[in-house]
């Protein structure tokens, strides 16, 4: 102990002293700490708020079998209050689902097509308009289909509402277009070239090297990029909100309107009473919505994960 | 007559100074030393002592851990998490790991890397940016005064004392070498470590800066890492033999280069029969 | 050798097919969006004018111009900003500079940042409203709106700045400690100067994404319509994505152009934001300094 004192003195004799640099480093190093868990501490705020606004009525209120399985969401009725998100998950289910199914085919076929086929500026420009579209606001989605498609629904399909399943579904599709495109992109890209060149020297034609090389070896990413697809679907609201005709219905086809689970919050929140029964039905669909896509997000990231280990 | 000459030429160092006999003050004195990466061991059981104001050589093929050896002493461990180091290291007599502020022990110690790394600010930034960090608020004068004497010494002024204000990173190879030596020399060291500094410097320069090297050594004691064994017989006082993480021998440099050695692999590496 | 060329040429032709099909499906998901701009100019841009961007709504908003709702974009947009971009770039930075990549929190701040850019914005709003407005008594407020819409973008911040950082070469940080420099000194002057226009690149990327978020203001900060400008950051404000929702869906018989100007507004504002980014981003691949 005590020739640790004295090494303690030799060093401070050689130079060892605590400097200003030394302080404002340790400083700096803290700061940047409690920047650096910030994302943590939101999520987990998130999760915090959300729920403790929502909390009396999942804990009291709540009839779980109500809630999950009945068509009927009518807060606002004077007799008999209903809060059943039946109708409201089809409508977001239904409208998600067409959107991938637009989405999905032409998302990977372009990413195909810009990560194995374009090259040089072909490429370049092609990845920048994808940035592009990916930047345009959802609520002017909500218009165009509101005020483009919905006109062009009626007449095409000779339908009385165009704002239904298909309106929105095709506006989702667009929307989660370039998000998949440019993930599918980067999972092919991942891809290391000598696989490609392997196999090209094998004889095997750049659609032969894709289809029995590429994807195979990308098809972990792949399957995230749809995966995040469908978390944006999911969660996207003013679209939905502006393009789905908003009312409750189990849809039997692709011209009935249908409510979405987003849009009923940010349709109905602001004309609630704080802490009403109605104000924590719709925090309790927040907390579903969030814990949706805190799965969807998770099992993305461990599918990515488990590709790279591969 | 003739034998008297050559006893006398053998006793002094290439550049005409006597070299630090073995009763010279320790300068750095290495006990057991293991570098860790991970699991796999990167050098182990080292111990060796450097004098001061010497220029001790090490030499072996890549990955025999010299680099590990520099980086250890300076303690860039604490920098990278997977890097354990055990064993003693004492500079100055003191234990390095009781110092409590790492960065005043790394400004005593100056390095030189293998790829010279001008820093993207001006040649002028570049040298000035250790005594600017250091605390030392040095006036215009000073800083300028240092600068040129730093450039000088490494023998760069000539050329870019014209343009001290173009970016440090655009000049030429050899350029950046001495630059990297400039900003090593503007810590005002004690003791000088260089990793294979000529790997990206041409031959001329090499020679050129060889001869800095020996006129630095007056003042600071050098740590010559070098995959160039004349280049050790040219310039180290004593030198020692890496080998796959061990340090196989380490010899008075006229001995081991007239085959004194005790260990047949320094001997087979010397003559260039691996490497 | 002579029987390989029929099936060779076979493969050729295979191999111009798909890529026709790809390239057709490329096309099919760009053509539609450009339609739809083409279309935007073409209904919006007749209400482009000096009285458009600078006069406020007249007539129940059926009638007059936008300046309000541009004015509490650009409140907003900046009061965001000031929050999210040094939280968001001291996070990159504690990521890029301290962290150890494969400790467990490492992984931890990681898995947040994608889960916060992947909360649906309406869960964002419902945070924003029960922290900020109520919790923190803010009320709503521009300085809610902009903490929700900075807590919805920080990860842009976070994601852009951490690429920049780690585009910096490691030597760069070595000779730095091997001088003598702490990690902090290291940072900032070896470090930021050289990540710094990738970091404005996540910037220009946050601003265009805080301009055009509607659901996270709704109900911490922004309004459907004030006859008064916002005069400081506990003030509510009028935005211009919220002000095309508004016009579109709420306000009876609004001309057609109206909203159709708000929208090519938006679009235009967010398009030139991006490709700024872009135009800079390609900038800094064509000019390094190492």
């Amino acid at each position: 102990m005590s020739g640790q004192h004295t090494d303690a003195a030799l060093a401070e004799n050689a130079g060892d002293s605590l400097d200003a640099n030394w302080y404002i480093d340790k400083l700096f190093q803290g700061v940047m700490f409690v920047c650096g868990i910030s994302a943590v501490l939101f999520v987990l705020g998130i999760f915090a708020f959300v729920f403790a606004e929502g909390a009396e009525f999942v804990i009291k209120t709540i009839n779980w079998s109500q809630f999950l399985l009945s068509p009927r969401w009518a807060p606002t009725s004077d007799y008999n209050p209903t809060y059943g998100i039946l109708a409201l998950i089809a409508g977001t289910a239904s409208i998600t689902v067409l959107a991938m199914a637009v989405a999905v085919p032409f998302s990977l076929g372009a990413a195909i097509f810009i990560a194995e086929f374009a090259k040089g500026r072909t490429r370049e420009v092609l990845k920048i308009l994808i940035e592009l579209l990916a930047a345009i606001p959802s609520v002017v989605w909500g218009f165009i289909g509101l005020a483009i498609m919905n006109p062009w629904i009626i007449e095409t399909f000779d339908v009385p509402i165009g704002l239904n399943v298909l309106n929105c579904g095709l506006i989702l599709g667009l929307m989660a277009a370039p998000i998949i495109t440019s993930i599918a992109e980067d999972a092919l890209k991942a891809v290391p070239d000598t696989y490609r060149e392997a196999s090209e020297a094998l004889g095997a034609s750049r659609w032969q090297t894709t289809a029995r090389v590429v994807l195979p070896a990308a098809k972990n990413g792949l399957l995230a990029a749809v995966l995040l697809g469908v978390g944006r679907g999911f969660g996207e609201t003013m679209a939905v909100l502006m393009a789905s005709g908003h009312s409750i219905n189990l849809p039997s086809s692709v011209f009935d309107s249908v409510r979405a689970l987003t849009a009923t919050i940010a349709a109905e929140l602001g004309e609630t009473a704080v802490g009403s029964e109605h104000y924590q039905a719709l925090f309790t669909i927040g907390i579903f919505l969030f814990t949706i896509t805190f799965i969807i997000n998770m099992t993305a990231d461990w599918i990515i994960r488990g590709s790279k280990k591969g | 007559m003739v034998n008297f000459a050559l006893q006398a030429k053998e006793d002094q160092h290439p550049d005409g100074s006597a070299a630090p006999g073995s009763d010279a003050p320790v300068q750095l004195a290495v006990n057991k030393l293991e570098i860790r990466y991970g699991g796999m061991v990167a050098l182990s059981g080292v111990s060796l002592d450097i004098r001061q104001n010497e220029i001790f050589g090490i030499i072996g093929p890549a990955n025999s851990g010299k680099t590990s050896f520099l980086n250890a002493i300076n303690r860039m461990d604490m920098m990278r998490s997977n890097m354990t180091v055990t064993g003693d290291i004492h500079f100055n007599g003191v234990d390095i790991r009781q110092w409590r502020n790492v960065y005043a022990l790394r400004r005593q110690i100056g390095v030189v890397f293998p790829l010279p790394v001008g820093l993207p600010m001006t040649i002028y930034d570049n040298v000035a940016l250790a005594p600017r960090l250091s605390g030392k608020n040095l006036s215009r004068q000073a800083l300028d005064d240092l600068v040129e004497r730093c450039l000088r010494r490494a023998a760069l002024w000539d050329e870019v004392k014209d343009r001290l204000n173009s970016l440090g990173s655009l000049l030429s190879g050899g350029q950046q070498q001495r630059l990297t030596i400039a900003r090593a020399l503007s810590q005002e060291p004690k003791m000088l470590m260089l990793d294979e500094f000529s790997i990206a410097v041409d031959p001329v320069t090499t020679m050129r800066i060889e001869d800095v090297l020996k006129e630095l050594r007056q003042e600071m004691t050098i740590i010559l890492v070098t995959n160039l064994v004349q280049q050790a017989q040219r310039l180290a006082h004593r030198t020692a033999f890496f080998l796959n993480g061990e340090c196989v021998e380490i010899g008075e440099t006229e001995a081991l280069f007239s085959g004194q050695v005790k260990d047949s692999r320094t001997q087979d590496y010397i003559e260039g029969k691996f490497g | 050798m002579f029987a390989a060329k029929p099936v060779n040429l076979r493969n050729q032709q295979v191999e111009g097919l798909f890529r026709l099909l790809f390239g057709i499906m490329m096309v099919v998901l760009i053509v539609p969006v450009l339609m739809i701009i083409v279309m935007l100019v073409y209904k919006g841009g007749p209400a482009f004018s000096w009285n458009f961007l600078f006069t406020f709504p007249t007539d129940g908003m059926t009638a007059g111009g936008v300046f309000p709702a541009l004015l509490g974009t650009i409140w907003l947009v900046v009061v965001s900003l000031l929050a999210s971009v040094p939280l968001g770039v001291a996070a990159a930075i504690y990521l890029s500079e301290y962290a150890q990549q494969e400790h467990w929190l490492t992984r931890v701040i990681n898995l947040a940042t994608i889960n916060l850019a992947g909360v649906p914005s309406i869960v964002h709003a419902l945070f924003g409203l029960g922290a900020f407005v109520l919790f923190l008594k803010f009320g709503t407020s521009i300085l809610a709106a902009s903490l929700t819409l900075a807590v919805m973008t920080l990860p842009v911040v976070i994601v852009a700045s951490w690429e920049s950082l780690q585009a910096v070469p490691r030597a760069f940080r070595e000779a730095c400690w091997n001088m003598g420099a702490t990690r902090w000194q290291t940072i900032r002057q070896v470090v930021l100067p050289n990540a710094l226009t990738g970091i404005l690149t996540g910037i220009i990327l946050q601003v265009s994404r805080a301009a055009g978020e509607t659901a996270p203001i709704m109900f911490t900060g922004a309004v459907f319509f004030l006859p008064f400008l916002p005069a400081g950051v506990f003030d509510q404000t009028m935005a211009l994505a919220l002000h095309l929702y508004t016009i579109s869906t709420q306000v009876p018989n609004v001309p057609e152009s109206l909203p159709f100007g708000v929208a090519l507004l938006l679009v235009g504002m967010v398009l030139i934001m991006n490709s700024t980014a872009i135009m800079f981003r390609m900038y800094l691949r064509g000019k390094k300094k190492w």
